[in-house]
Parts: C-alpha cells; structure tokens; sequence
C-alpha cells in the first residue's frame, strides 16, 4: 500500500476552559484527544460521532484551520500541523473544505462568480478572463447555469448554495476535500443530489474525501471506510461494509440499532443507551464510554484501552478486544 | 460545459455596479430631497460669496437683532433677520456652511479612520490587541473631552487641523466600539472560515469579507457622529476653542444668539434649522445608500 495521502498522529486539540478573574483558567476541554486515522488517495473516510464528541474540530484542523495542540499532521508526507499561513499556502491548494451551513458559509456581499473565481485570485492563478472561464466551467461541473454567475447567495436554495460551496472548494482542483456535515442543513431530497454530486466529482477529479456527518445513512451510502468518535477519541475504525454488518464497539453498535428505518415489523433496537454524553471538560477516567455502557467492567472504569486490532478493522474496548483475543 | 459565448447577466464589472449601487439610493423620493439639500450645502460651501444675499461680515449697529423679513418689523433684504451686531443671519448661514461642514466631515473621517481599524484589529485578532484597544477606548471614553481639548490647543494653538484632529480624536472610540462589535459577529461565520481555507491573507478576509458586511452599522453610526461633531464645534466655539470669530459656523452662531433669545428667536434658530436639516438630509442619504449597498434587498420595490 502506498503512502497515504494525509495521516494523522495522536492529534490533540484542547482548547482552556476560561478562568475567572485573577484565577487563570487550569481546565481544558480535550476535544480531539489522540487521534489517528490515515486517508488514502481517492478514498472516501467517514467520521461519524454525536454532537459535540469533536469531529468538526477535527475537521477543521484537518484542513488546518485550527493548529493541532499536539501531534503530527502529514499531507502527501509532509508536517503540515505546525506550518505557519505562509508556509501553509501551497498546502492550501491541495485541502479543501466543504461547509456544514450553506446559509453561512458564503459571503452575502460577493456575487457567486466572485465567491468561484476567489480562490484561483488569492493564489494568482491565470487571467481575470481565465478565471471567468473558469468559474462558468466549475458551475457546470456542479450542475448550475452560466447565470448563477452574477447572483447572489440569497437568490439561491440550500441545495444550489452548497453547490457553489463545493464549486469553491474544487477551483484549486485539490486532492482531498474535507466535507464537514455538508449534507446536514438540507433537505432529504435535496441530500442524495449533492451527495451523487460528490460521488461524481470523486470519480472523474480523484478526490478524496473526509467526510464528517452524524448521519450513519448517509455514511454508509458515500464512505469507504469509518471511524465512530466518542468524545475526542476515536472507538472504532473498519471498512463500511464490515462496521455495519458486524459492529464491534458497544458504542457502535448502539448507534446503528439507532438507525429509524421504515419497517414497522422492524423489532425496537437492541442497544438502548441511557444517558447523555458526559462533560468533555470532566471525562469519565478510563474508557470514555463507560458511563453508559452495557458491558462496562471494572477494569474499563480506571483504565483507557487503546485502538487495536487488524488493518483493517480496529476498536477501541477492553471487553471486544479480549473475546476476539480468545475466540481467534 | 460553458463556452466562450458569455451570456449577458455573466458581468459584473464595477461600472455596472457602480451605476446599480447609484440608481437604487436615488430611488426614492426622501433619499432625493435629501440629496438636494446635500447639493445646496455643498454649493454654499464651495461658492458662499455668489450666494450670499449680503456680506456676512458687514455689520450695521442700527439694524441689531432684526426679526426674519416677514414678521411686521423685519427689513426688507434681511430674510432671516440679523444678529446681535447686526451682521444679516442667512448670510452668515451660507458662509459659515463651508467651515462647518469642513469640519464635522474631517472630523468623522478622523474618527471613523482610525475607530474603524481599531475596531477591526480588536474584533478580529482577539487576545491581547483586544484587550489593549478595549482599554484604549476605556481610557478616552474616561478622558474629559473638554479638558483634552483645552490642553492640546494650549499646547499646539487653536488651528483648523488641530480643531479636527482632537474632534476626530473624541470619536474614535464609539466607531471602535460599534465595529468590534459587529466583527465579533461576522468573524466567526462560516464564509470567513471559507476564505481563510483558501488560503486569503488576513488583510483581504477583513478587507473583502469582513468589512463589507458590516459597512451598514458603520454608514448608519457615521451619518449621526455627522450631527455630533456640528453640535461638538458649537461647544467647543462656544468655549473659545474653536474656530474663531468672526468666522461664522453654525454652532458657532447658536451660541451667540442664545444670549439674545429674548430679543430675537430667529439668530439661534435659524442656524438651528439649517444644521437639522443637513443632518436630516445625511441621515436619509446614509439610509438610503446602506440599502442600495445590500444585495439582499434589490428585490424590494
């Protein structure tokens, strides 16, 4: 297997909880509390995890908006976690991102052909002529008229902003897009388009996705492989196929018994979690999620087990990890 | 896939915004009127002498505090009136309207300059330049204006630059505030994150992204500091700080005739209604262009 395209090690982000006054903040918040997870060219990775449990914060120092706390970053082999904006730039062409809120993420006062051409005008690519060129051709690319152009983002749906939001993104013709829930802020109907969008683009531009959602459907429809979070850490890590035929993780498996299907002789869903997701500022000691799991011991309640397993499939539990240890 | 043939609604070159920006404030009629008003300002600014009735600097001790030349003792030739040292009122309105806008425009400029990059470098990077520039503004939003102002013309004497810089200097903090506030708002969307992923240097995501979307707050505050620093000279001209006599500003002549009132209510209020009435006109008119500024409500009839 070759080098992977961006990989990611034992990525922190913790942000501090602000102190009062003459008393400086001594909590942080671990929102991303060691990560890593390795994406290959042309390859599609799922992050699916609740809200809150740091997977936009992730995502958003995948695509280095955030500097790590610690860790390493690799983009096609190089260090890119530490880089400042300027050494950043050339990097910046090859990552980019796809936004949740297509309400949000364009700028009200910039024509859409201005929001297009803005990216190839802040890296000095070609003529204001070419860009023009340019954009018309990436409207097409995302399905919209050589009119859309001249607008603006409010004379546009959800469905067509987020269009020109992955216009944007592909202008420099990056090598991996990270979506972080772009899927999310639009209607189910509106969702499958942009999602087939995102296939298409994938196969005809090799691109690869990060593609963040808390929505299992919609990550089982687009991703190669998954990896669930819970509170900053990653629990499991397979291929699509094998995570939802054969969930390892308690967590896991609780989510996907979750998903609502349309079956009314469907059985209510085995695992049931209770509870809510604990205070990231005061995590549980030990494995995060024993709190509301079923098969909490006492050994998880001091100690935090690590992500292991084969290649391919990895989870992060002291119980699942001792009967496979034992059944194989 | 798009060819070269560009469909007409694919340009959008400045001119054609330019024209769109001018036609949609000039669309209704108070935004005109007000205009007009602004036009007439301008005109009394740049040529006084051509439409002053009078010289506003001739007195004539036998026509003191005459009333406007309705009233049953006005005279003839006299349209306001005169004042105290019978110097006729509607000449020294358009004569004074040059200082008096000079200065008040400065002024703002001055303030609204350097307020709005305060603001902008406190909203944005955060942190310590935040705190700093918070404290600033605290500092001369603190300061006794008056006794600044006392202080910088015993130092520096009473000139016209130093009268807009220490105007300009009182305002800063106001602007300061209102644009921190309002990047805070904007900074954190995600179109800002958006540019910054694109890899935009900070100075085109403020200049590009967050500025535009926040000239509205900053239209709207300017066309009334407008107001304040008329009002601000008048006080300050008042005290002996100002411009000095005999040069007519219109603040300057409330202050006057408010000695006289009860001879004659035309010498205060009538530079009264003429400062009301450009700030009414400048108020409308920043009204009036925020919305043609705004993209979001071209569709509104």
């Amino acid at each position: 297997m070759s080098a992977p395209l961006l990989e990611a090690r034992q990525l922190r982000r913790h942000f501090p909880v602000p102190g009062r006054l003459f008393r400086p903040s001594t909590q942080t918040v671990k929102a991303v509390d060691g990560v890593d997870l390795h994406v290959a060219r042309s390859e599609t990775l799922g992050l699916v995890g609740e809200s809150g449990c740091g997977k936009s914060t992730l995502g958003r120092m995948l695509v280095r908006l955030d500097r790590p706390t610690a860790g390493e970053l690799f983009f096609e082999g190089e260090n890119i976690g530490d880089l400042d904006e300027t050494a950043l730039k050339p990097v910046r062409r090859k990552v980019q991102m796809v936004f949740q809120n297509p309400y949000a993420s364009l700028n009200p006062r910039q024509t859409l052909g201005d929001t297009i051409c803005e990216p190839l005008v802040v890296h000095r690519v070609g003529t204001p002529e070419s860009r023009r060129k340019r954009a018309l051709e990436l409207l097409d690319i995302v399905g919209l008229q050589p009119e859309h152009y001249a607008r603006y983002p409010h004379q546009l749906s959800g469905g067509q902003r987020q269009r020109i939001g992955i216009a944007r993104a592909l202008a420099l013709e990056p090598r991996l897009i990270v979506c972080d829930e772009p899927v999310s802020a639009l209607d189910v109907s509106i969702q499958s388009q942009i999602l087939n969008l995102l296939t298409d683009l994938q196969g005809r531009f090799g691109l690869s996705y990060v593609f963040i959602s808390h929505d299992l459907r919609v990550v089982e429809h687009i991703a190669d492989r998954v990896a669930v979070m819970y509170l900053g850490r990653i629990v499991e890590e397979a291929p699509v196929a094998t995570l939802f035929a054969r969930p390892l993780h308690p967590y896991t498996q609780a989510l996907i018994s979750a998903i609502p299907l349309a079956d009314p002789a469907r059985p209510t869903p085995e695992v049931i979690l209770e509870g809510g997701v604990p205070n990231p500022i005061d995590p549980p000691r030990g494995c995060h999620f024993h709190p509301r799991c079923p098969l909490a011991e006492d050994r998880c309640r001091v100690e935090t087990p690590d992500l292991v397993g084969t290649q391919e499939h990895k989870v992060r539990c002291w119980v699942v990890n001792r009967e496979l240890a034992s059944s194989s | 896939m798009a060819d070269a043939a560009l469909p007409s609604t694919a340009r959008s070159t400045p001119e054609s915004r330019l024209r769109h920006v001018v036609r949609g404030t000039l669309a209704g009629w108070p935004a005109r009127i007000s205009l007009l008003i602004l036009a007439l300002a301008l005109a009394c600014a740049l040529a006084p002498e051509w439409i002053a009735p009078r010289d506003g600097y001739a007195q004539d001790l036998a026509l003191r505090l005459l009333p406007p030349a309705w009233s049953e003792k006005g005279v003839a030739g006299y349209w306001l009136g005169t004042d105290q040292l019978g110097r006729d009122t509607l000449s020294r309105i358009v004569e004074g309207t040059r200082i008096t806008l000079l200065v008040s425009l400065f002024a703002v400029l001055v303030s609204g300059l350097a307020g709005v990059a305060a603001g902008l470098a406190a909203g944005f990077y955060g942190g310590k330049i935040d705190a700093v520039i918070l404290r600033l503004i605290d500092i001369q939003l603190a300061f006794p204006l008056i006794l600044l102002v006392i202080a910088v013309v015993a130092v520096v004497g009473p000139s016209l630059t130093n009268l807009v810089l220490v105007m300009g200097l009182s305002g800063w903090p106001r602007f300061a505030r209102i644009v921190r506030g309002s990047v805070l708002t904007v900074r954190h969307l995600e179109f800002v994150d958006a540019a910054r992923a694109i890899g935009a240097s900070r100075g085109r995501v403020m200049a590009l992204h967050i500025l535009p979307n926040i000239l509205s707050a900053i239209i709207v505050y300017a066309s009334f500091e407008v107001a304040r620093m008329i009002l601000l000279e008048a006080t300050l001209s008042f005290l002996g700080l100002g411009v000095q006599p005999p040069t007519p500003t219109w603040g300057g002549m409330i202050s006057d005739g408010r000695k006289y009132l009860n001879q004659s209510w035309a010498v205060s209020l009538s530079p009264g209604i003429a400062i009301a009435l450009v700030i009414l006109a400048i108020n409308i008119f920043g009204d009036a262009l925020r919305d043609a500024l705004d993209p979001q409500l071209d569709e509104r009839l």
